[in-house]
């Protein structure tokens, strides 16, 4: 190479500031720009498409711009393929740089210039159609303002407000393409269709009495809205609730459509359909998170070369900004000292601190169970007294049956406040507090849709004094429980959206209101409010996972959803934009990305539980629904795989037999090792090579040095 | 030309979105953002003016930003040394920062804007330039000296490769291009 006999010529002389420094100190640290100048940085840098050039030298180098000229040319003949738009130079020189390639171009042969010219032109073409397409992206112009002037961490709640929207659309358009509309259909009579039902076998006639309280005669408003707000009613039989599909099959004109099977399979689909997305999705972020776990040593590098946020216009934004950087790098100092400190714990601090923190654990679970109980309590008794009618106090009997939406959301708001609390006196590093706090009321919120779901499974299968002998649920009570427990979904469902309009309507704006208008200081400390990412991303989270337990029994429930974060969405916007400041500790949007996927998933798998147990163990009910001619829902699969042929069907029965089972496992179990071995290798080889990196730095600053020293 | 003053011609345009990685509506949209900055005679050929640096800092985009007045100063080209910026030098500028632009042009540019004074390398002087921008000016949003000695200590010993004291280019590309918020936080949106 002649990178160091280029160093004596013209070429050199670009970094003026580099040999100014050099030729002031002779014996000086920085013979750095020699650097640059290796073979191995040369080539490195070529590598990934980076010049060194500069328009003309800032620091009075005159004549140096025919210097760079010639020294462009020079690179031409290195990088005659990189477009002149990766050039970091200006405008006049990228054209002069394209010019040279095109007069490049005319040496080539006819068939060259034909395939170069071909391929720019459908480059351009796509690019074309990218700019249109653009255009069909939903919210594309209201998330790119969102982040210009808020910055890309609050873009990134939008964005996953945007992924939740698109996904529910999605998982409606299944649900209603493969089960809703065929009902319609056949219901209606379209297209020659025509219904069966198949007469129930071997089933007690008690079990199939289903009489939904509709409502007869004279009809209150106020009526009509209570049944809105709690699916009963005249709600309660049509295609939003399970219990309408009460179909076997469907026929169009010679084809027979197997409902159940199709409801069954669709419900699968769904959930499939949400987890490979999610897992998709969040990929990208698992491998960022990776690497960025692999270096903690750039975590203030991190901080200061891209701590700012470019996007940011807004005056007030950039003040908040600059306020979050300054709290979060005296944050990182502090945690850096706090460290040291901890490790210079004596035993007794330690044992002082552990107890400590075993008894603050011992309160937040105590809260916890407190939460758990109550929520189990309302939810028997909303479920015993709101069935009677006798007691028709139709005000009431909403309270009643709104009782335990009302008691989850107070659970939801209160603990967080109490353990937000209690994690000062733990003394945690401050980064792993919030992680902690997060992670409680990750857990909060999703265990108290787990207990609702637990208190219902205990009363549809409460079987004392032989109460459900026939059937196999408590049919008295609930002759239809799919429904019920649709009902139950659909009422968290409404009563979330409420809740957060409510908010935003009644607590943000008036605050805001008062803290313009009002210059008291107890006001104004307590008046403006953050905009919480993590608070809010919870928020649709929990929404989003009671959408995918309830679509099971309300197949309609995504379309509710849709709509309600269409709406959340404006609102979220509005109150964004008008009332709220951004928070002070800022969400990185490369960390908090992948943290809501997760939060997500979990909230899917949580939602797998009680689907999956309500398909296979618990009875489907007799009086309602696809599923009444088979003892659970599950038993359609083995019932249509005993239709197929017999080759068919002896290997579907031997992949879900033991002698099956018991091999894959194992051999996941082996390829799952065989990963993570590899993946412990590949970090050994990367720390071996860093510090190898390190040795070669040192060993190529020793010979430099030399260099100079010889050249002298 | 184009029939409405507002347009660029076609082969300019289409030369620009080769140079650039501009779209074909972005450059449209910084024509008109740029042509709002001229006087009204000189409308007419917005593409040969320049806008004086102060009428640039004006721009809703830059206002807020800290780094103004370096970014001023890199992507302008006047002979004058006056930081004013033709329609070129705001393409170039805009394209830099645009969602496609490759990550080693971005790492070039935010190097040349945080090197202060110029010399092609990051010293202390600049590093603690870099940060008082980060923090704010004002005196209360300052890190104390013991504070921005230690977190200058920190970054040096995370990025200085050779240490040699100062950060030089490459060194920085190195450890810039393993950061992952820098592609999302290095761009501005029209």
């Amino acid at each position: 190479m002649s990178g160091l006999g280029a160093a004596a010529g013209p070429g050199w002389q670009r970094d003026s500031g580099g040999l100014s420094l050099l030729a002031e100190e002779p014996h000086g640290a920085a013979p750095v720009d020699f650097l640059q100048e290796l073979p191995s940085c040369q080539s490195a840098r070529r590598r990934r498409g980076g010049t060194q050039e500069r328009r003309a030298a800032p620091l009075g180098t005159n004549g140096s711009r025919g210097d760079a000229a010639r020294a462009l040319l020079q690179e031409n003949g290195e990088s005659a393929e990189r477009p002149a738009r990766e050039r970091p130079v200006c405008m006049a020189d990228k054209r002069r740089a394209r010019d040279s390639q095109q007069a490049e171009t005319e040496r080539l042969s006819r068939w060259e210039k034909w395939k170069r010219t071909s391929s720019k032109s459908l480059k351009k073409a796509l690019s074309e159609v990218k700019g249109l397409s653009s255009y069909l992206v939903l919210w594309r112009r209201d998330i790119r303002s969102i982040e210009g002037k808020f910055g890309t961490g609050i873009q990134s709640y939008f964005s996953f407000l945007r992924f939740l929207v698109l996904l529910n659309f999605i998982i409606f358009i299944l649900m209603f393409s493969f089960v809703v509309l065929p009902t319609i259909i056949s219901t209606f009579g379209l297209f020659n269709s025509t219904v069966a039902y198949i007469p129930p076998k071997n089933i007690d006639v008690i079990c199939t009495i289903y009489k939904p309280s509709g409502n007869k005669g004279l009809v209150y408003f106020y009526t009509y809205l209570k049944d809105l707000l709690s699916g009963t009613g005249f709600l309660e039989v049509t295609s939003l609730f399970y219990g309408y599909y009460s179909i076997d099959a469907v026929r169009i004109s010679i084809m027979r459509y197997n409902l159940p099977l199709a409801y069954l399979l669709a419900t699968f689909a769904y959930l499939a359909l949400s987890f490979l997305w999610i897992i998709k999705r969040s990929v990208e972020g698992f491998k960022h998170n990776l690497v960025h776990d692999a270096d903690p040593f750039q975590s203030y590098c991190n901080k200061v070369f891209a701590g700012w946020d470019f996007c940011i216009t807004d005056p007030n934004a950039a003040r908040l900004k600059h306020r979050s950087l300054q709290y979060e790098l005296q944050m990182d100092l502090q945690e850096e000292k706090l460290k040291q400190k901890i490790a210079e714990r004596r035993t007794k601090e330690k044992l002082r601190i552990y107890s400590l923190r075993i008894f603050i654990n011992i309160i937040v679970i105590a809260i916890l169970s407190g939460c758990f109980y109550s929520i189990y309590r309302v939810t028997v008794f909303s479920q015993e007294n709101s069935n009677d009618i006798g007691n028709a106090n139709s005000q009431v009997n909403l309270l009643v049956q709104y009782l335990p939406s009302m008691v989850i959301t107070l659970a939801n708001f209160i603990a967080p406040l109490i353990f937000a609390f209690l994690i000062k006196f733990e003394e945690y590093t401050p980064a792993f507090e919030i992680k902690l706090t997060l992670l409680r009321c990750v857990f909060v919120r999703l265990a108290n849709i787990g207990v609702l779901l637990f208190s219902l499974w205990s009363q549809i299968s409460d079987c004392g004094s032989d109460k459900c002998k026939p059937c196999g649920y408590n049919y008295k009570l609930y002759p239809c429980w799919e429904s019920d427990v649709g009902q139950e979904m659909y009422k968290l469902m409404i009563f979330d959206f409420i809740v957060i309009l409510a908010v935003a309507l009644f607590v943000d704006f008036p605050r805001k209101l008062l803290v313009t208008h009002c210059s008291w200081k107890l006001v104004q400390w307590f008046g403006d409010k953050e905009f919480a990412i993590s608070d809010s991303v919870l928020e649709i989270i929990y929404g989003q996972t009671i959408c995918f337990i309830g679509t099971f029994f309300s197949p309609l429930l995504p379309a509710i959803a849709t709509i309600k974060y269409f709406i959340i969405f404006y609102v979220k916007k509005i109150v964004l934009i008008h009332t709220r400041k951004p928070a002070a500790r800022p969400v990185r949007a490369s960390s908090s990305n992948f943290f809501f996927l997760v939060v997500l998933l979990i909230g899917l798998l949580l939602a797998f539980v009680p689907v999956g147990f309500s398909i296979a163990r618990i009875p489907s009910s007799k009086a309602c629904g696809p599923f009444r001619n088979f003892n659970t829902s599950w038993e359609v699969i083995p019932d249509t795989i005993l239709q197929f042929p017999t080759g068919l069907q002896q290997f579907l029965f031997g992949i879900s037999s033991e002698a099956f089972a018991v091999p894959f496992f194992v051999i996941l179990c082996i390829i799952m090792f065989y990963v993570i071995a590899l993946a412990r290798a590949h970090k050994r080889v990367v720390e071996q090579l860093r510090e190898q990196l390190v040795l070669e730095s040192r060993d190529k600053m020793f010979l430099i040095r030399k260099i100079t020293e010889a050249q002298k | 030309m184009g029939g409405s003053a507002s347009l660029i011609p076609r082969d300019l345009l289409s030369e620009y979105q080769e140079l650039t990685f501009l779209s074909k509506q972005e450059i449209l949209l910084a024509y008109k953002r740029f042509s709002e900055l001229l006087p009204k005679e000189e409308k007419e050929n917005a593409c040969s003016a320049r806008v004086p640096k102060s009428q640039i800092l004006m721009l809703p985009e830059l206002r807020a930003n800290p780094f103004q007045q370096r970014i001023c100063h890199v992507f302008s080209t006047s002979e004058a040394e006056d930081d004013s910026m033709s329609f070129e030098d705001f393409l170039d500028m805009l394209s830099v920062f645009s969602d496609s632009a490759t990550s080693d042009v971005k790492s070039y540019y935010a190097f040349r804007i945080f090197d202060f004074d110029n010399d092609g390398i990051l010293d202390r002087k600049d590093l603690e330039q870099l940060v008082n921008c980060l923090t704010g000016q004002g005196e209360g949003s300052r890190l104390s000296s013991a504070e921005m000695e230690q977190l200058i200590q920190n970054i040096l010993e995370e990025s200085d490769i050779d240490k040699d004291g100062t950060i030089n280019l490459a060194e920085f590309q190195h450890v810039v291009s393993r950061s992952p918020d820098f592609a999302s936080s290095f761009k501005i949106v029209l």
